[in-house]
């Protein structure tokens, strides 16, 4: 445990030496706040963390140059994640959320600062622990919400849930760790094929690195030089399960082997965007894919159901949160900078806290979606397909409950036919019944298997 | 119609009005196609047709196919529509269920169904689950397809039949051919459904050839999904089937047709969704059932048929109950005596036919 700390604080506080912000005093804001918009610096270069590089001659800048505009931007957007699963939390505490739950307070900087290197007719598709994401491609907070608690109004209907949310050119949310990976190759591939221009942005964890359809997808991509991004975000625990124990080699942006690798602080946007153009660029001038490893953290446990402490401890996890919080890494910066003021930063707070009590209040309040929904979207682009529960299902009972009527009518010349027993029987009325015969229709199980197999 | 008054009217002589060809009773133009030759024109005509269609999978570009199914196909489209893969089932069965999320309309082809087991999850979850998942966002457009059952001497790891496994999920289709009209109609229809279709087709059968009329060869002939088709009118006895064991149906059907049992031979063509109307309309008109398939028997093709009729108004109709005749429950044994006798043959339908008429 100690030496798990050890680690992960000499990781982070590299990223920290930016941070040495001075909270300006009650006179200052005072006279801060009186000062108009056009007083604020319009930006600002920042020294950014070094990059390390794998198979790379060259890695992104060291430095970053961030617009008051961007800030605000990638301010508000954090924010809003950082209090949407705060919300998501309190939610399932009190089962209005429920089934898993997978919250990515303390990452925001990787969705965002990804966000910020690729346009939104790039794709992106990503693990269970997307809420992030979704929001960072263009749903809304409510629309997230209402699908977490299984509303109408969410961004699935109701139909999909916490990790099968999807929006244009992202691909979910998947469920199943690792998949994703090939599914964005195949995306990329269509890119490619399609001639657009556009890549793809395949993200997995440290826990789904060693899966071995990760490595396929990197032969694949490589040897058909798609535009692909894989990104790894290491947020140090897979589940319950430390780096060091799950695998043998914890440098995850050299996993690639043949593909060239950086190794980013995930918890500093700017870093995290620098890196994500770095990667972009590549990616578009046709060299084939590039794999990033965000060094970033989570707050929570792996899901709802994980208290987060049995495997780390809460110095550990107190420790990143004052050293290396991006939320707090941005603020300090553009506060120290002159990029913006306390009050404004406070205004947007009390703007994307109001935003997620609206969107919360939809997402209790909202219906659930109609029992019609429930054999709906089976089929794509075909008459609403009624699966076989429900072909002449008898109306008083339950659609899993698989009995039919006879509802068609019967031409009377069925009834009125010889069974085909008796039209047999008068083909052979020469022959005898032998003696003990079986009677009909006592095929057992025993002497019909048996017959099967000895004609 | 004109030119013939103009010849009437000219004085021409009759004898030359006589040798003029007729205008519309030329003879059918039907040709002998195998049922490879069948799926590598359906893949062809596709393949020209919609820019979006590409196949992937191992040794069908350069190698030609494994089963040379994609015979000329590389030759014809190049590297960016026939795409030889690496031997990584799973990776390639992901990156092709990827871009039919992204608009193209990818044909994944596995060497045999076996195989797919290890990209069963991408079939299923990423692929049949999706758009139901997304609420109809996300449509999935592939087609799978690869030989699928029983083989000769392949022994228990290549021999598996996956009619039941896939046709028990909901989100997909699942196609089983058994002759050329079949492979051609079934594999056009599947590559221009927006749906992920499960295309089982069958290596014992891609030898074989079946005449196909002119109809059939027409480029946008297609066979509607979820339609079985009676291959064989009959009254005494319904036998129902998919893939090869239609042929023993018939065959079968042959031999009793000369004791004066005449038996109705339906081809499921679909697994899912499955045609239970017309397999209820057969089995109404003659009130006893046989099914017939390769796989085991335990929760399988004809256990579900089974079921349904029973379920359903058909029961009413039923003089005896329906026998499944089906693969031994075993693993598929190498040496050609027990690989012989684990697989329904002809005399097993006779047997069970004549069983449940109780003869």
């Amino acid at each position: 445990m100690q030496k798990m700390m050890t680690i992960i604080s000499n990781v982070l506080r590299g990223s920290a030496s930016r941070n040495g912000a001075q909270v300006v005093s009650e006179a200052a804001s005072m006279v801060v706040s009186s000062r108009s918009y056009a007083d604020f610096t319009p930006e600002a270069t920042f020294d950014i963390k070094k990059v390390d590089l794998h198979r790379l001659e060259e890695g992104p800048p060291l430095t970053s140059t961030l617009t008051r505009e961007d800030g605000l931007k990638y301010y508000r957007i954090m924010q809003t994640i950082r209090r949407m699963e705060l919300k998501a939390d309190q939610l399932y505490k009190q089962k209005i959320i429920r089934g898993f739950c997978h919250l990515y307070d303390g990452q925001e900087a990787c969705a965002v600062g990804i966000e910020g290197g690729i346009t939104l007719s790039d794709h992106l598709i990503t693990a269970y622990r997307a809420h992030g994401y979704t929001l960072t491609r263009g749903g809304t907070v409510r629309e997230i919400m209402a699908e977490l608690t299984g509303r109408r109004g969410g961004i699935a209907k109701g139909k999909g849930g916490s990790m099968h949310m999807y929006t244009k050119n992202f691909y979910g949310g998947n469920g199943i760790v690792g998949a994703q990976v090939p599914l964005g190759a195949g995306v990329a591939l269509a890119c490619k094929y399609l001639g657009t221009g556009q890549l793809c942005v395949s993200l997995y964890g440290d826990g789904a690195a060693n899966q071995g359809q990760i490595f396929e997808t990197y032969n694949m991509a490589s040897l058909w030089k798609l535009p692909i991004i894989f990104i790894c975000e290491n947020n140090q625990y897979g589940m319950g399960t430390s780096v060091e124990r799950a695998s043998a080699s914890t440098e995850y942006y050299k996993r690639g082997d043949y593909i060239p690798g950086l190794r980013v602080d995930g918890m500093d946007v700017l870093c995290v965007r620098e890196a994500t153009k770095f990667a972009a660029d590549h990616c578009r001038s046709g060299k084939g894919p590039i794999l990033m490893e965000l060094q970033t953290y989570r707050y929570h446990g792996h899901s709802m159901s994980d208290p987060g402490v049995s495997y780390r401890t809460r110095e550990e996890i107190q420790e990143v949160r004052s050293k290396s919080d991006p939320i707090s890494m941005l603020k300090d910066r553009m506060l120290s900078n002159n990029m913006a003021s306390i009050e404004e930063l406070k205004e947007i707070d009390i703007e994307v806290r109001k935003e997620i009590e609206d969107a919360a209040q939809f997402a209790t309040t909202d219906p659930e979606p109609p029992l019609d929904d429930l054999c709906s979207h089976i089929y794509a682009n075909e008459k609403p397909f009624e699966p076989m529960a429900f072909m002449d299902w008898n109306p008083s009972l339950p659609p899993n409950i698989h009995q039919r009527l006879p509802t068609r009518s019967c031409p009377t010349h069925v009834f009125n036919r010889p069974s085909a027993r008796a039209l047999v029987q008068t083909l052979y009325t020469q022959r005898e019944c032998p003696a003990g015969a079986i009677p009909p229709y006592t095929l057992t199980q025993s002497n019909f298997t048996c017959s099967l197999m000895l004609h | 119609m004109a030119s013939l008054r103009c010849f009437l009217r000219s004085g021409k002589n009759a004898v030359s009005l006589v040798l003029r060809r007729e205008f519309s009773k030329s003879s059918p133009v039907s040709v002998q196609v195998n049922v490879r030759d069948a799926l590598n024109q359906a893949l062809d005509e596709e393949l020209e047709r919609d820019e979006r269609v590409f196949l992937l999978g191992e040794e069908v570009a350069q190698y030609d196919g494994a089963y040379k199914v994609s015979r000329g196909l590389w030759k014809k489209y190049g590297d960016k529509r026939i795409i030889d893969t690496p031997i990584t089932e799973m990776g390639f069965a992901g990156i092709a269920v990827g871009a039919a999320f992204a608009g193209l309309r990818p044909i994944c082809e596995f060497m045999t169904w076996n195989f797919s087991m290890q990209a069963i999850d991408q079939v299923i979850n990423s692929a049949a689950k999706t758009y139901y998942m997304s609420a109809g966002q996300q449509a999935v457009p592939i087609v799978f397809r690869g030989p699928n059952g029983s083989s000769a001497g392949v022994a228990a790891q290549h021999s598996q039949c996956f009619a039941a496994w896939y046709g028990h999920c909901p989100g997909l289709k699942v196609l089983s051919p058994w002759n050329s009209e079949d492979a051609r109609g079934l594999l056009k229809a599947a590559i221009r459904d927006d749906n992920p279709v499960v295309f089982l087709e069958n290596e014992l059968m891609y030898g074989v050839p079946f005449e196909l009329s002119e109809e059939v060869l027409h480029k946008d002939f297609v066979i509607p999904i979820g339609k079985a088709k009676v291959e064989r009118q009959g009254t005494h006895i319904t036998l129902v089937s998919h893939s090869r064991c239609v042929g023993f149906c018939l065959d079968a059907a042959a031999v009793l047709a000369k004791e004066g049992i005449e038996c109705e031979v339906v081809n499921l063509r679909t697994i899912r969704p499955l045609d239970v109307e017309t397999i209820e309309a057969s089995v109404m008109k003659t009130g006893h059932m046989v099914t017939v398939e390769g796989g085991w028997p335990q929760y399988g093709v004809g256990a579900e048929i089974c079921a349904r009729i029973m379920e359903g108004p058909a029961f009413n109709y039923l003089d005896a109950p329906a026998v499944r005749v089906t693969g031994v429950d075993i693993p598929m044994p190498y040496a050609k005596i027990l690989e012989d006798h684990s697989v329904p043959q002809i005399k097993d339908v006779i047997f069970s036919v004549k069983k449940v008429l109780n003869m």
